[in-house]
């Protein structure tokens, strides 16, 4: 089994009329034994800037707690929240200092600009890649099937 | 060694480019993969290391986008240290030295083009750090398909349209008979006075469309 099989997860994001969504499951297993239903993946941010959390839970909390500790410092320096496209720098920078011994777990990020309000939606590999999506984001190991079924049924200015 | 973790995501990739009468151009499709599945069908491969200086990425697509920005970030240092404008060579050297450090394992593979004071360059550098100066070439797996049309059609001082053409058709060759690559043609032409960066130069395939080719 691989390791990112171990807890499992289902992740989307998805950019709609001025908005965004972010949907993950809620359930917290370890292989095929299911310990909880009622588990959360995904991480506040920011007030309008949320992070869910792909893969091993273990990695994803760590992850996820180094990049809000990132993200604190950043924003008590700069006196401002952070834009989208320097979060998205500052994750893609957190997951390459592990290149060769990476993070097992990969950030979806949705929200909307600070400024401007336009919604913004972005997906990593596990060593940091970033890509900014224009439509949806799937990841987890049902990534394949939310991705299907995204292509079928997604359209340009959905509203909420 | 231990458990397998999901595919990085790779740029499969079409790049090429090759010198023309008044400059470079360089080319490169749209599709990142991870596995078999498509994960990015815009992905931009194209990178700016400086104003005159661009690189197109085939490999990890993670190593590409940092090695690219460390480029660029170190280009940007020299050129103001010297108060030079930058150079092809210095930005494939530094590349050079950084992806031989390596031994390989920071999968980046580059074709550097751009103009600077001693002419137009393309220079292609691998991910174990071997160099080579072309005036044309083409990398990423879909290299094959657009080297056998550079190789036809290629000629000394070619003229702008003709240069375009030429870039534009061999990563649509990549585009169409390999599957990692895939989507839109990026093209950046590059002068001794002006860079010219077109996203989005030509669509070769796209959702539900029967292309023309």
């Amino acid at each position: 089994m691989s390791i990112d099989e171990y807890n499992g997860c289902a992740i989307v994001a998805m950019v709609g009329k001025d908005c965004v969504a972010l949907a993950t499951d809620t359930r917290f297993g370890v292989q095929r034994s299911t310990i909880t239903t009622d588990f959360q993946r995904v991480f506040q941010m920011g007030p309008r800037l949320f992070v869910a959390m792909s893969g091993l839970v273990t990695d994803a909390y760590t992850v996820s707690a180094r990049l809000k500790y990132r993200l604190n410092l950043y924003e008590l320096r700069e006196n401002r929240p952070v834009s989208p496209s320097v979060f998205v720098s500052m994750v893609s920078n957190l997951l390459y200092e592990r290149r060769f011994g990476p993070y097992f777990s990969t950030p979806v990020i949705a929200g909307l600009d600070p400024t401007s309000g336009k919604p913004f939606i972005a997906g990593f590999d596990c060593i940091g890649d970033p890509s900014i999506g224009s439509d949806f984001i799937t990841d987890g190991t049902a990534g394949e099937q939310l991705m299907g079924m995204c292509e079928t049924f997604w359209r340009p200015d959905l509203n909420k | 060694m231990g458990l397998k973790h999901k595919p990085n995501v790779k740029t499969g990739t079409t790049i090429a480019g090759l010198i023309y009468k008044d400059g470079v151009v360089i080319g490169a499709d749209t599709r990142a993969t991870g596995g078999s599945i498509v994960q990015v069908k815009d992905c931009d491969k194209v990178h700016y290391i400086a104003d005159n200086i661009y690189a197109c990425g085939a490999g990890t697509a993670a190593d590409l986008h940092q090695v690219a920005n460390m480029i660029s970030a170190q280009i940007r240092l020299h050129s103001l240290n010297t108060g030079r404008k930058p150079k092809v060579a210095t930005a494939a050297t530094m590349a050079r030295r950084h992806l031989f450090k390596y031994q390989g394992y920071i999968s980046a593979y580059l074709i550097f083009g751009g103009c600077d004071d001693d002419g137009s360059h393309i220079v292609c550098v691998d991910a174990n750090g071997f160099t080579r100066v072309e005036k044309f070439t083409s990398q990423g797996s879909g290299s094959l398909a657009a080297l056998s049309v550079l190789s036809t059609r290629f000629k000394l001082n070619l003229e702008r349209e003709e240069a375009m053409n030429i870039v534009t058709d061999s990563i649509a060759a990549g585009i169409l008979n390999d599957m990692g690559s895939g989507g839109i043609v990026n093209l950046c032409v590059i002068t001794r006075d002006k860079t010219q960066y077109l996203k989005h130069h030509r669509v070769v395939s796209s959702k539900g469309v029967m292309g023309d080719y």
